[in-house]
């Protein structure tokens, strides 16, 4: 009897700070966004309760292309993660000795080190006109003029991928981590070519990691501000600086909690899609048997 | 379980006596300011805190619209003194109510220039109370590389085709405004005239979407845009006056010119706002940085010029120099005031900001 | 014609020669065991088999030709590996169909062939079974039907009951040898535990610090071991250190450590005065007197019951003597601390040149 008074007290302990983490930080945030965005803006402080808000978002294409276009970008950026993010984390899992791994893994980690906005700047250095690159071209007789690397879609990706890749990395080296090589022998051995073993006993294996790596760096990607804003330029557009946008130069926190909205109910359609189109399901993700 | 009750209901006891204490603590002794980069330089914090040991200095750093942001999120708690634009006052009290009126009578107003008081205090007295008064002023207008680009004169010259792929501006409201000016309206005229303002605002529009296939990009910040200019890739741009001072100091050819049809003219100002705990100590501060020593300090710091009588030429001597060089009479006569931006306005200027930002130039 | 040729094999880690100057050939059909204690060299010679490792000198032949140019892949070599290596993400029938699939047959061919093999290894119907619903012998039986299915010329099976619990493992060894009757294919055995290989095989290698000690049939390595690490580490023994006082013809008189001085057969050439090892197996060694033979005594120390396997510890001096006790029951006529006598033919007692003192 007491024992178990004793170990009831120490899961709801332990139960806890998780469960408040839960509430305070992830439910109540985002019922009181749902609120907000149900909050139609007549005059100042004159509000009604409606669909208005996302009426709005679905009348003006400047936002719905924006968001189509972030969630694009956002696809193209996890899957060259993923191109970039196998080899690395096979490399790592399955290659490099024990002893190098950990300095490997660690070295992966070290961009996390610096600020977000760091690294975009040290991207801007790299990339700019008067930059690095585009001095080494000039310098190499590979360019007659400086050449303007930055503020365009594709510095965007590369530099989103570079913020991502590593949140590919990690999953996929544990799940790698994982596999007995005599897998991969016994594929050879059996009559399998390179191919066949990386199609048949790989990727299948890696599924859980596949998929983990690719919702979480999609998540980062259509969720990242800063990168898309610094690296962007004139024509860019991403859907998080709207939301900034209407929170605070706009004072409209009704539309911006509406664009939240819209962006998590998006994002998560995506990899619903994702998941359902390559015949993965999120449970045998999160619980590998 | 009473034994277990009573621990509880002791620690709770101890939770709030702390808590208590932190609070009486900070009442006693934080100003908590709520200003822009620059405005609260650390040489003056510490002679502000040697003059009044008592009160310790809390800086957060912001602008104009996360100044608003920030204080509507908690209804104009979290923070003692706050320095938002002079037009960003009226609309947002009237709106959130997020700042508190000002005692005047606490506040040396006889030192502050007569006019920027009086434009400041128009602008953001409600129902009879006075809710800011001036602390700095300063301009927004053009930086020009003198020996690349020394026709660029007004706003629309940073269009010209001649200087393509070498301009930039911040895709903010002034701009929108200068733009207006530039194409022959009076923007601050048609505030209250929405349809009018919209009309001019679509004429803008036309005019800044023709105009992004000129401009290398749009700035975000002072560091992005003197990085820009220094680097020669920018030769011409917008800029805040202060930003092409600094600049001037470490290339002579980067001059401030206030374009032909007049240099958009901010005040920043003190408020405080609705939830403050400090008032005696935001005060003391306003007096304090309004004195002369310290006035020459803090616009050594922010590039801005006091409010003050004679606030030029309290300027440190490199700063008098570039503002000398780049206001002849004239241009200071012919300066645009922000004026007050009516509720919803922002609302407005923020679609067309998007539908600029979405257009595809090259 | 030979199967399984192997030639001068040898493969260098370093320093630290994995596989020395190894040739053996495996007869078509028959089940063929590397015996070894661990780090002997035995994974590493399979592997060159199987292609995984490249060997510094020396050929395999499997059918006569030399198979060192040819990629694991297309080696008709299967292997069934320590922990069976069976494919988690595949159900059982993908499992054995995936060789079937590499190799390119139609899909009728396939089904029939994964049927046939299914029955062949009594477990008809569990294609669509998970692997882990599987229980260790059944999966055992697996992963020799993924590769039987592919009708190999050598299986080799690298420890494969390692894993399985003691009367699983029995009963597995027996299995394991019907199975290769009936597929009459070429088996290539590697265990530590010389009772699998004993058991099962045909011939027996056992295999030393990157060399073969001996090849030979299970009856031969027990009875007439070539060396003493072989007598040693075949079947339980006892194993004496002594001097040689004297040799005649193939008897060599030893004067024991312990004591006493015996007659016994020599295993190696021996001269007199040079140190060796007698090894003596405990079913051989009788409480009861033989005439003519050695004769050791010692007090009864404990008895240890083990069913048919128990065993009597003799103290003699300072070691223990193990003596076979086939029933232990009332009927043993000895009990601890009785003082007695062991006896055992010169013909039993196996004499080697003791090995260098490292």
């Amino acid at each position: 009897m007491k024992s178990s008074d004793a170990s009831r007290l120490t899961l709801i302990l332990l139960f806890t700070p998780f469960a408040l983490w839960i509430i305070l930080l992830v439910i109540l945030p985002q019922i009181g966004v749902g609120w907000l965005s149900l909050r139609e803006k007549l005059g100042p402080r004159e509000y009604a309760f409606g669909f208005g808000n996302y009426l709005d978002f679905f009348r003006e294409p400047i936002y719905w292309n924006t968001l189509l276009r972030t969630a694009w970008i956002s696809v193209l950026v996890t899957i060259l993660a993923l191109f970039i993010g196998f080899p690395v984390a096979w490399y790592i899992a399955k290659i490099a000795r024990q002893r190098s791994r950990a300095a490997l893994f660690l070295m992966c980690l070290i961009p996390l080190w610096v600020s977000d906005l760091v690294r975009a700047f040290g991207w801007i250095l790299l990339l700019r006109e008067t930059g690095i690159i585009s001095g080494a071209l000039q310098w190499a007789g590979l360019s007659s003029g400086p050449v303007e690397l930055l503020y365009n879609d594709i510095t965007v990706v590369i530099g989103m991928v570079y913020t991502v890749v590593l949140f590919m990395i990690v999953p996929l080296v544990s799940t790698l981590d994982g596999m007995d090589n005599a897998l991969l022998e016994a594929g050879y051995n059996l009559g399998g070519s390179r191919l066949t073993v990386f199609r048949r006993i790989v990727i299948p294996y890696a599924m859980p990691g596949i998929v983990a790596g690719c919702i979480i760096t999609f998540m980062l990607a259509a969720g990242s501000y800063l990168t898309p804003i610094l690296l962007g330029g004139k024509n860019s557009m991403w859907f998080t600086e709207q939301i900034y946008e209407q929170f605070v130069t706009r004072y409209n926190w009704e539309s911006g909690a509406t664009f939240g909205v819209l962006l998590l109910v998006f994002t998560s359609g995506v990899v619903w899609l994702g998941l359902r189109l390559t015949g993965q399901n999120l449970a045998s993700t999160v619980a590998k048997e | 379980m009473t034994a277990r009750t009573t621990l509880i209901a002791r620690l709770l006891a101890a939770t709030a006596c702390a808590t208590a204490l932190c609070i009486g603590a900070a009442q006693a002794e934080t100003l908590r300011l709520l200003t822009w980069g620059g405005y609260a330089p650390d040489n003056v914090i510490a002679l502000f805190e040697k003059e009044y040991p008592d009160i310790k200095v809390e800086v957060t750093l912001s602008n104009n619209e996360e100044m608003v942001a920030k204080l509507r999120a908690t209804g104009g708690a979290g923070f003692d003194l706050a320095q938002p634009s002079h037009d960003r006052i009226f609309a947002a009290q009237s709106e959130f109510e997020i700042y508190k009126p000002l005692d005047l009578t606490q506040i040396e107003t006889g030192k502050m220039q007569a006019n920027l008081l009086e434009a400041v205090k128009a602008n953001t007295t409600i129902d009879g109370a006075v809710y800011a008064v001036p602390h700095q002023w300063g301009t927004s207008g053009l930086v020009v590389d003198v020996t690349k680009a020394a026709d660029v004169k007004d706003w629309s010259d940073l269009c010209k085709e001649e200087h393509k792929g070498k301009t930039s501006m911040r895709l903010r409201r002034t701009i929108l405004l200068g733009m207006g000016f530039s194409l022959g309206y009076d923007p601050f005229a048609l505030y209250n005239d929405t349809a009018a303002y919209s009309e001019m605002l679509d004429k803008v529009a036309d005019k800044m979407i023709a105009c992004k296939s000129v401009i290398k990009t749009y700035w975000n910040g002072g560091d992005d845009l003197s990085t820009l200019l220094l680097s020669g890739e920018v030769v011409a741009s917008e800029s805040w006056d202060s930003t092409a001072f600094k600049l001037y100091g470490e290339n002579q050819n980067l001059v401030y010119v206030p374009p032909a049809s007049g240099a958009l003219t901010w005040i920043d100002t003190f408020v405080i706002p609705a939830k403050g705990r400090a008032d005696d100590a935001a005060y003391k501060w306003i007096n304090f940085v309004m004195r002369p020593e310290i006035v020459t300090i803090m616009s050594d710091s922010t590039g801005a010029i006091a409010a003050v009588e004679g606030g030029i030429e309290l300027l440190p001597e490199a700063k008098k120099a570039a503002v000398k060089l780049a206001f002849d009479d004239a241009a200071i006569a012919n300066m645009k005031f922000f004026a007050n931006i009516p509720p919803g306005l922002e609302d407005i200027e923020g679609k067309v900001l998007e539908r600029i930002k979405a257009a595809s130039g090259n | 014609m030979h199967d399984l040729e192997c030639v001068n094999l040898t493969r260098v880690f370093g320093r630290h020669r994995a596989v020395n100057d190894v040739s053996f050939t495996v007869p078509r059909g028959s089940f063929f065991s590397i015996l070894g204690p661990s780090g002997c060299g035995k994974t590493t010679l399979m592997r060159m088999i199987a292609g995984f490792e490249t060997p510094d000198s020396g050929d395999i032949r499997i059918k006569g030709k030399s198979v060192l140019d040819v990629p694991p892949n297309r080696r008709s070599v299967k292997m069934v590996f320590q922990h069976l290596a069976l494919f988690p993400m595949m159900n059982v029938g993908e499992n054995i169909a995936y060789g079937l699939k590499c190799r390119g047959e139609s899909r009728s061919e396939i089904a029939r062939k994964v049927e046939d093999v299914l029955a062949r290894i009594g477990l008809p119907g569990v294609a669509e079974k998970q692997v882990a619903q599987l229980s260790g012998g059944q999966k055992q039986r697996i992963a020799i039907a993924r590769c039987m299915v592919l009708e190999p010329d050598v299986l080799l099976l690298d420890e494969p009951l390692g894993a399985l619990d003691l009367k699983l493992r029995e009963q597995m060894k027996i299995e394991l040898k019907l199975l290769q009757h009936q597929f009459n294919t070429t088996f290539l055995y590697i265990t530590h535990d010389q009772s699998e290989a004993l058991v099962m095989s045909d011939t027996v290698a056992v295999m030393n610090a990157g060399r073969f000690e001996q090849i030979g049939t299970p009856k031969e390595l027990y009875n007439q071991p070539g060396s003493g690490f072989v007598a040693g580490f075949v079947g339980d023994t006892n194993r004496w250190a002594g001097r040689v006082t004297g040799v005649n013809g193939d008897e060599a008189r030893i004067a024991l450590d312990q004591g006493p001085e015996i007659i016994a057969r020599q295993g190696a050439t021996l001269a007199a005065g040079c140190r060796a090892e007698v090894f003596i197996r405990p079913e051989t060694l009788s409480l009861a007197p033989i005439e003519g033979a050695n004769q050791v005594s010692g007090t009864v120390d404990s008895l240890l019951f083990n069913g048919a396997n128990s065993r009597i510890l003799l103290r003699s001096g300072e070691r223990l003597i193990e003596i076979a006790q086939g029933v232990m029951d009332a009927t043993t006529p000895v009990a601890r601390g009785d003082s007695v006598t062991a006896s055992f033919r010169p013909t039993h007692a196996l004499a080697f040149p003791a090995p260098e003192a490292g």
